[in-house]
């Protein structure tokens, strides 16, 4: 991506313009600010027509010449011009690089531009909103983290991967997916099954459940990333494919679903390009206990931190008004049980892929 | 009263002035060798005893018990021989309305060393007349002036007092200087420096035991008449002087001590005094030293122009700062209250008139004939009984009656209090610091004796910032420098809570920090705790006026420091935006194309402008202020002194600790959101994408 294209000249100008408010305000004496939507929860709405979590209209000025935010206004103006140097020369980065590039010591003191990678990722996130500019367009990405495979063919950055012949590990996902870079070809999948551990996507692959059931399977270590995520949006509405997910039995399980149905609350200026409001919950669900016979012996016991966090998804907008979802985490707090997918391998080893998933299928005991 | 005493009596007198002294030790050493030996004292029959009972002169009884006086030392003996004749000096000038101009000189006579020191007081501008010697100097008999003695092992000094004053009638010379307990101040009411007369002839006869030395007096009470000069001795046992040498003087001059900017040198002194007294002294400087004694008199009296020349030959002009002399005050006669029932029974038995009722009415303030039948009819006599047929239990009634009988409070326009504007000139002049506040209290009363109390502050510029406050005090514009923790002013000091005005204060001690606390009370009899006037006595009523003016400064010192801190949080915040200027227009310059030391010091202007406002929106009471940069409720009290230029970085860097860093920004903090992120599967993790670790 040595090329420059429009979209670097875009990204160049709207950084550019950041310099030149701050040139316009110092003329005309006033203190330098921009305004920066808020990334709080606060500022989080519901789109019910969407079913995404959107951004709210509040804002929040940031300004040069108060004591709380000076810092954070010259941090902001820092990666500004990292991002816009990336623009010019039409290269991509990863936000540590970002971090390393920016930091130094002020002149005169002894006091760093940066201290930690995590003062300036919340200021790469800012930028995003507050000029409108997605990271992929400031040319900066995060580490690469989940792997697919899949029967499918796809270009990335200009290699054709052929995702039955990935071997164990699997194609890793990058950060950035956009369409420049990644192209899809042929597939004969039927539809996208996210597995929140790598530990039981391994199974998945190792047991080929892909081939058998003709189907996309994806990770993301936890909580996907946004590169993972925005292949699965990209998957699901350009291939018209639906998304399945699999996770643990428990508050946060539930909260990775919620999070690729409808988007983060932190991004969620990102749902509209992120978010999948078809997604499916596939499992573990609460009453897989008794419908699969599980040993109690298997189960953990929810911690406070669980229960008071199922009851706060509960009221989540999104799940209120959705019955099954009431009755799940209704159940789960009635049993004060929680459960891992490993759990399944008190079955067999082979439980999950052999008799587990196809059942729930099947029988379709998904929630939506 | 004889005229011009033969000079052998001065020898004859010195013996028998240096004897009683010397007997003074002996019984002591008496005792000592009777305990070893006790059956050989042949025992006492009471005619043998009666033969040795009779009359202690006052006199003798002070010679005996000299540091009642203030004089238990040589070096304490000097600052009170010096504080007697100033004070005397300064209250002669204001009773007669005269601008007082003082020169103090204090050479040493002898010491170890015989190198030649410089001639004090005479600078080598001014040395024109060594032919001619002061009055004073010709006179002296002891040879061992011409010796230039080492300051620090002499041990004889001669204090040399001169005062512009209006002069003492020859005739009243010797009493003044030569008899104890004599003087105008005793038996009246009325603010002064001094109070019973004791003062400078107490100082004269401790040099006389001391030295041998007679004190010398110069003295003129107008132009057109002669200046006389004195040599006095005390007779101890007749509490009277003996006139050793009593002259006309044709011409006497401002010599050998520097002058005023008014008058030439070898100018006449018109009207004056001067005492010279040769004792057994000690000089040091420092603390309670003659220097620290004239630098507050200064401070309480910036009316008064004050020459020092201190033995070592450096001088020292405390200059004038005030151009009138206070207000005399008016001498009132005793409150009913405030009589002992010894005074009362005295004053009985000393009154002119006949009937109880116009003896209570007419020697006493605000009694009235009806406050007086009150207090006849409650002690069960009449107005109409005789003073002189007042029985003792009678008086011992009267005395009940007086306390128990509604009087209104003394007059207290007999109280000249030096003012606020008069203690911030002395403050000003005489101590270097940043801030000055004074408060006068409106007067109050102890024991039927009004008082006024006073109090002034200075606070940071040069003074020191690790130490203790200071406390100096005064007592009618007298500075007390001994026996501080026996004083009530200290005392009230120490209990007030200075953490309320912005200071550290260890627990129960004076607060900590650049302060000087000036306290001062004013009244027609301070209570003092002895007679050497050196501590108050600890009133309730007093402590309780000191405390409500040092409260009243307290708090105006308070919203300085205040404003000091916000000013300079001010500067900190200038400094952090100032530091990241330089990294905002280094990226706008990446960016885009700029005038990058153009858009510098547009930055650093806005960023003055900002600092400038915006932390003085509200003060400490969070009420807007005017918008005018350093606009305070300090502004416009003109009891309130502020010197801009003498704020330290010290006193900045001292109130740095006390800063916090504000914050501004409304946003959840990212602290929260590490700490959480510790536990796996917390609320703050469940919300934050995974990509942002």
């Amino acid at each position: 991506m040595a090329t420059k294209t429009k979209k670097h000249a875009d990204t160049a100008k709207k950084l550019e313009n950041m310099a030149q408010v701050v040139v316009k305000f110092a003329k005309a004496k006033e203190d330098p600010g921009f305004d920066i939507p808020s990334r709080t929860l606060s500022n989080a709405r519901f789109d019910e027509k969407k079913k995404i979590i959107t951004m709210g209209q509040s804002v929040q000025r940031r300004n040069f010449f108060n004591l709380g935010q000076a810092k954070k206004f010259m941090q902001t103006m820092l990666i500004a011009s990292g991002c816009k140097e990336l623009a010019d020369q039409a290269k991509s980065t990863s936000i540590r690089d970002m971090y390393y590039h920016t930091k130094h010591t002020i002149e005169g003191t002894s006091e760093n531009t940066f201290d930690d990678q995590s003062e300036s990722d919340p200021i790469i996130e800012d930028l995003e909103v507050a000029i409108t500019s997605l990271r992929e367009e400031l040319g900066l990405f995060a580490e690469n983290r989940g792997a697919m495979v899949g029967p499918m063919t796809l270009v990335d950055n200009g290699d054709t991967i052929d995702l039955t012949r990935m071997g164990s590990g699997g194609w890793a996902v990058p950060s950035i997916v956009e369409e420049d870079i990644i192209q899809f070809k042929k597939h004969s999948a039927k539809y996208i099954l996210l597995i929140e551990k790598g530990a039981v996507w391994n199974r998945f692959n190792q047991d080929r459940f892909w081939e058998k059931e003709k189907c996309i399977i994806i990770h993301g270590q936890g909580q996907p990333p946004r590169g993972v995520r925005r292949l699965m949006y990209r998957l699901h509405n350009e291939l018209k494919l639906p998304v399945f997910v699999l996770t643990d039995n428990d508050p946060w399980g539930y909260y990775i679903y919620s999070v690729v149905k409808q988007g983060s609350i932190n991004l969620a200026f990102e749902s509209q390009r992120m978010a999948v409001p078809a997604a499916r919950f596939i499992g573990m669900s609460s009453f897989d206990v008794e419908r699969f016979g599980i040993n109690k012996t298997v189960t953990i016991k929810l911690t406070d931190e669980d229960t008071r966090r199922a009851k706060e998804i509960m009221n989540y907008p999104w799940f209120k008004n959705k019955k099954d979802w009431q009755k799940e985490i209704q159940k789960m707090l009635q049993t004060q049980v929680k459960l891992e997918l490993e759990a399944l391998s008190s079955k067999d080893f082979s439980f999950i892929t052999e008799t587990y998933l196809p059942e729930k299928l099947k029988k379709k005991q998904w929630l939506d | 009263m004889a005229k011009n005493a033969p000079s052998d009596q001065l020898k004859i007198q010195t013996q028998g002035i240096v004897n009683p002294m010397k007997a003074s030790e002996a019984p002591a050493s008496n005792k000592t060798s009777s305990k070893a030996s006790a059956t050989r004292a042949p025992r006492e029959t009471a005619e043998s005893m009666a033969s040795k009972q009779k009359e202690i002169a006052v006199s003798e009884f002070f010679a005996k018990n000299r540091h009642l006086l203030g004089f238990d030392n040589p070096r304490k003996a000097l600052l009170t021989t010096v504080k007697e004749a100033v004070d005397n000096a300064l209250d002669a000038c204001e009773e007669a309305g005269i601008l007082p101009e003082i020169w103090i000189k204090i050479e040493a006579l002898n010491g170890g060393s015989k190198s030649p020191a410089p001639a004090p007081a005479e600078k080598p501008g001014k040395k024109k007349k060594d032919d001619q010697p002061s009055l004073i100097e010709a006179a002296g008999t002891d040879g061992a002036q011409t010796v230039a003695p080492s300051i620090s092992n002499a041990t004889r000094f001669r204090v040399t007092v001169r005062d512009n004053g209006p002069g003492i009638v020859r005739a009243q010379i010797p009493n003044v200087f030569g008899r104890l307990l004599y003087g105008s101040k005793f038996h009246r009411l009325r603010m002064s420096r001094g109070q019973q007369g004791i003062g400078i002839s107490a100082a004269g006869m401790y040099g006389l035991l001391t030295t041998g030395q007679s004190v010398q007096i110069v003295s003129r009470t107008g132009k057109k008449k002669p200046a006389h000069r004195f040599e006095l001795q005390i007779d101890t046992l007749k509490n009277r002087a003996e006139i050793i040498v009593d002259q006309e003087v044709a011409s006497w001059t401002i010599e050998n001590l520097p002058y005023a900017e008014g008058g030439p040198e070898g100018q006449e002194m018109d009207h004056g005094t001067e005492v010279a007294i040769t004792l057994e002294a000690k000089f040091q400087r420092g603390r309670a030293s003659v220097d620290e004694y004239l630098e507050q008199t200064a401070i309480a009296n910036p009316h008064a122009f004050i020459h020092w020349i201190a033995p070592d030959g450096i001088t020292r002009d405390f200059p004038r700062e005030v151009q009138e002399v206070p207000p005399s005050p008016e001498a009132i006669k005793p409150h009913p209250y405030g009589v002992e029932l010894g005074v009362l029974i005295r004053m009985l038995k000393e009154t002119d008139h006949k009937h109880l009722g116009a003896f209570l009415q007419e020697e006493f303030s605000r009694v009235s004939s009806k406050v007086a039948k009150e207090i006849c009819e409650k002690a069960g006599l009449s107005t109409n009984t005789w003073c002189t047929q007042v029985a003792r239990e009678e008086a011992d009634r009267l005395h009940a009656a007086i306390q128990n009988t509604k009087i209104i409070a003394p007059p207290t326009d007999c109280l000249v209090p030096i003012g606020p504007q008069q203690i911030l000139k002395g403050l000003l002049k005489e101590i270097k610091a940043e801030f000055y506040t004074a408060e006068t209290r409106e007067p109050a009363v102890y024991r039927g004796n009004p008082f006024q109390i006073e109090v002034g502050i200075a606070y940071g510029g040069n003074l020191p910032v690790e130490d203790q406050a200071r406390v100096i005090r005064f007592a009618n514009r007298v500075p007390l420098l001994y026996q501080p923790s026996a004083c009530c002013i200290t005392k009230s000091v120490i209990d007030t809570n200075w953490r309320n005005y912005g200071l550290s204060q260890p627990r129960s001690g004076q607060p900590e920090g650049p302060l000087i606390i000036f306290v001062h009370m004013a009244s027609v009899w301070v209570p003092f705790t002895s007679e050497s006037k050196e501590a108050i006595a600890d009133y309730d009523e007093i402590r309780k006026e000191i405390k409500l003016a040092i409260q009243e400064c307290g708090r105006k010192l308070n919203t300085y420091i205040r404003r000091r801190q916000r000013i300079a949080r001010e500067g900190q915040r200038r400094h952090i935006f100032e530091k990241y200027i330089g990294e905002v227009v280094m990226a706008c310059g990446k960016m885009t194309t700029v005038d990058a030391k153009k858009l510098y010091a547009q930055l650093q202007e806005v960023a003055k402008a900002r600092t400038a406002t915006a932390d003085v929106q509200f003060d400490e009471d969070g009420n807007p202020i005017k918008p005018t940069p350093n606009a305070g409720r300090l502004e416009g009290d003109e009891n309130v002194v502020v010197i801009e230029s003498a704020v330290s970085d010290a006193a900045e860097a001292a109130t740095e600790e006390i800063l916090e860093p504000e914050t501004d920004d409304p946003k959840p903090t990212r602290k929260n959101a590490k700490a959480k992120s510790k536990g796996s599967k917390s609320q703050q993790d469940l919300f934050a994408d995974s990509e942002a670790a």
